[in-house]
């Protein structure tokens, strides 16, 4: 797989969202990574795509959401891309203080990053694209602590 | 997998045992309409038993916090039991694990509600 990259175009639906979810698992497995980290890509590519179709095209059947998936070798570079009115990154509020903690939404960003060793946020004309890397063999793991 | 419920009634605790995915437009739906359903019948001691629970997106972690509060402000308990590692490990990032009830022995946590 390395070198490979392939890109999506899918409608703004749940359907989307468990072919995102499904093919992030494929290619998280194609890359050698353990199931506890097949689990973690796969459900921040969910939780991504569930934030594209529904926040962001908010189920539009006219927007479309674009999902990326690319093995440099060294990682996992996956993006999701909707057409909606954009995402504040400034204002997403922690899900951890003790005034969110009780609220039924507003996690998604949040286990992204936790799941994920880089998280990207860029805004389009229109839309958003988060970018997600996940390195293989822990490499970005280790870059993360040498730069604290 | 979708998700599947089924409920019991043990020493006056309504048991619903879960089994499968709850996520966004699959089980999230069904568990706020069992939890709602149990609630304005009058069931408002529930344990959830997600022992064959193998998979909680962010949808359905919301859809769990919905149902501990709807319990709750119904002046009644909603209790977790045999939570599976992934989900564990969900609610204990997401500083969910303080917030819920959660027990691993049925027997125990029937004897525990109020």
């Amino acid at each position: 797989m390395t070198g490979n990259r392939v890109s999506y175009t899918l409608d703004s639906s749940l359907e989307s969202v468990n072919t995102a979810e499904e093919t992030a698992q494929q290619f998280a497995t194609k890359a050698g990574f353990d199931d506890d980290e097949i689990m973690k890509i796969s459900m921040a590519v969910r939780e991504a795509a569930v934030n594209a179709v529904l926040h962001g095209n908010a189920y539009d059947p006219k927007k479309k959401i674009t999902v990326g998936f690319e093995n440099t070798g060294a990682s996992l570079v996956i993006t999701v891309a909707d057409q909606g009115g954009g995402l504040d990154v400034n204002n997403i509020p922690d899900p951890l203080q003790p005034e969110n903690l009780l609220k039924t939404s507003g996690r998604g960003i949040f286990l992204i990053r936790s799941f994920m060793d880089e998280v990207r946020i860029r805004s389009l004309e229109p839309g958003t694209e988060l970018t997600m890397i996940k390195s293989i063999g822990g490499r970005a793991a280790e870059g993360k602590e040498a730069s604290k | 997998m979708t998700m599947k419920t089924s409920t019991r009634q043990v020493n006056g605790i309504t048991i619903v045992d879960l089994s499968g995915r709850i996520t966004l437009g699959e089980g999230s739906v069904i568990l706020r309409d069992m939890v709602r359903d149990l609630v304005t019948k009058g069931n408002k001691k529930i344990l959830l038993n997600l022992g064959d629970v193998n998979y909680i997106d962010s949808s359905g972690i919301g859809e769990l916090v919905s149902a501990f509060t709807t319990v709750r402000n119904q002046g009644g308990e909603l209790k977790l039991l045999n939570l599976t590692k992934k989900v564990h490990d969900l609610l204990q990032i997401t500083k969910l694990y303080t917030v819920f009830d959660v027990k691993d022995d049925e027997a125990a946590a029937v004897g525990s509600f109020k």
